[in-house]
C-alpha cells in the first residue's frame, strides 16, 4: 500500500470531485429553469436508475463477452419482488430478500 | 410511508435501509482492512469520499498503486451519475436557501435519493430540508459506523457475504422500484413496465461494451431518451 499522504490527498481529491457531483446541481440549478425537455428526461432517472442499480446485480461482467447470470442474486431476487408485492413495505422486503440470498448460499 | 416531512417520519422511512448500509459499510471495513488499509483511513474515507461503490473502486486502486489522478477520475465517473440524481432533486429544493441546497446535495446517496422519489409519490410532490437532511445523516452516520465496525473485525471475518447481507442493498431497490411503479402518477404505469424492461435489456447489452463502474451512467442516459421518445410517441 501506498504511503499515507499519496493515500491522504487521493481520498480527499476523490472526495471534492464526488462532492462537486453532489452539489454543483443544486447551485446551477438556482441561477437557469430548466427546459420542459430536460425536466421529462429527468422525470424518467428514478426508475430508471433504481433498476439499473437492480438488474446490475444480476450478472457478472466479461468485457467483450455477453454477461453470465449471478444465479443467487437471480434466485433470491425472485422471493424478494413477491414480497414486494405483497407487503408493499420496504422493511418486510429488506429482511426477506436477506433471508432469501442466505438460504440460497446454503442450499447451493 | 405516510404524506408527513417531519423528522419522526424521516427515521422511519429511513430506517429499513440502514440494513443495506450496515452490510455493505460492514463489507467496505473489512475489504479496506483487508488490502492494507488502517482502521482511521478507513473511517476517513467513508466520511470524506462517502461514495458506496466509488469506495470499493479507490480502495482497488489504490493496492494496484494506479496513479493518483487515474484513481480521482475513476470515482468521478462511477458518481457522475450523482449529476443526474442531484439534477432531479434539486428541483424541489428551489424554495430553500442555498445553504439547505448544499447540505443535502453533499450527503445525498443512492438511496436517499431512491428513498426522496419514493416519498415524492405520497406527499403530493413535496420534499424538504428537514426530511431529507434527517435521512441523509441517518444514512451518513449508519455509513461510517459500519465501515469502522467492519474495520475493527477486519480479519476476523474474512467473507462477510456468507450471511446474505450484501443483498440487503439489492433488495431495498427492488422494493423501491416496486413502490415506485406502483405509486408514480406522472408517468403512465405500462409505460414504466416498459422502461424497467429496456433498462433491463440495456444492462444486460452495456455489460457486454461497457466498464461495469460507469455502465449505470450510460445506460441511464440511454434509457431516459428513449423514455422521452417513447412518451412523446405511444402515450
Amino acid at each position: 500500500m501506498s504511503t499515507f499522504s499519496f493515500v491522504l490527498i487521493t481520498i480527499i481529491g476523490s472526495g471534492v470531485v464526488t462532492w462537486l457531483s453532489r452539489i454543483m446541481p443544486f447551485w446551477i440549478l438556482r441561477k437557469i429553469k430548466l427546459s420542459p425537455r430536460v425536466i421529462e428526461f429527468l422525470s424518467f432517472v428514478p426508475i430508471v436508475i433504481m433498476s439499473a442499480l437492480w438488474f446490475e446485480n444480476l450478472f457478472h461482467q466479461h468485457l467483450g463477452h455477453l454477461p453470465s447470470i449471478d444465479m443467487e442474486n437471480f434466485l433470491a431476487s425472485v422471493p424478494t419482488v413477491i414480497s414486494a408485492i405483497i407487503s408493499k413495505s420496504l422493511l418486510v422486503v429488506v429482511i426477506v430478500g436477506v433471508i432469501s440470498l442466505a438460504v440460497v448460499r446454503f442450499i447451493m | 410511508m405516510d404524506d408527513q416531512l417531519d423528522i419522526r417520519s424521516a427515521i422511519k422511512d429511513t430506517l429499513p435501509t440502514v440494513f443495506g448500509y450496515i452490510g455493505i459499510g460492514l463489507a467496505f471495513g473489512v475489504v479496506g482492512k483487508a488490502s492494507g488499509l488502517s482502521t482511521f483511513i478507513v473511517v476517513l474515507t467513508s466520511l470524506i469520499t462517502y461514495a458506496g461503490s466509488a469506495q470499493f473502486v479507490l480502495v482497488g486502486m489504490l493496492g494496484a498503486h494506479s496513479p493518483m489522478l487515474t484513481i480521482i477520475f475513476s470515482v468521478f465517473l462511477v458518481n457522475s451519475r450523482m449529476i443526474l440524481m442531484s439534477t432531479t432533486v434539486a428541483r424541489y429544493f428551489k424554495q430553500e436557501s442555498l445553504l439547505k441546497n448544499i447540505l443535502v446535495g453533499s450527503l445525498l446517496t443512492d438511496e436517499t435519493f431512491a428513498l426522496s422519489m419514493s416519498k415524492v409519490n405520497k406527499t403530493n410532490g413535496r420534499l424538504n430540508f428537514e426530511w431529507f437532511n434527517t435521512s441523509n445523516l441517518i444514512a451518513y452516520s449508519t455509513w461510517a459506523v459500519a465501515s469502522f465496525v467492519g474495520a475493527l473485525l477486519g480479519n476476523m471475518i474474512s467473507n462477510p457475504e456468507k450471511f446474505g447481507l450484501d443483498f440487503a442493498l439489492v433488495a431495498m431497490f427492488i422494493g423501491l422500484l416496486y413502490l415506485q411503479l406502483i405509486s408514480d402518477k406522472s408517468l403512465n404505469f405500462n409505460l414504466q413496465l416498459i422502461m424497467v424492461l429496456i433498462t433491463l435489456v440495456l444492462v444486460y447489452l452495456g455489460l457486454i461494451f461497457i466498464p461495469s463502474n460507469v455502465t449505470i451512467l450510460v445506460v441511464t442516459i440511454i434509457a431516459c431518451t428513449i423514455g422521452v421518445i417513447l412518451k412523446h410517441v405511444y402515450f
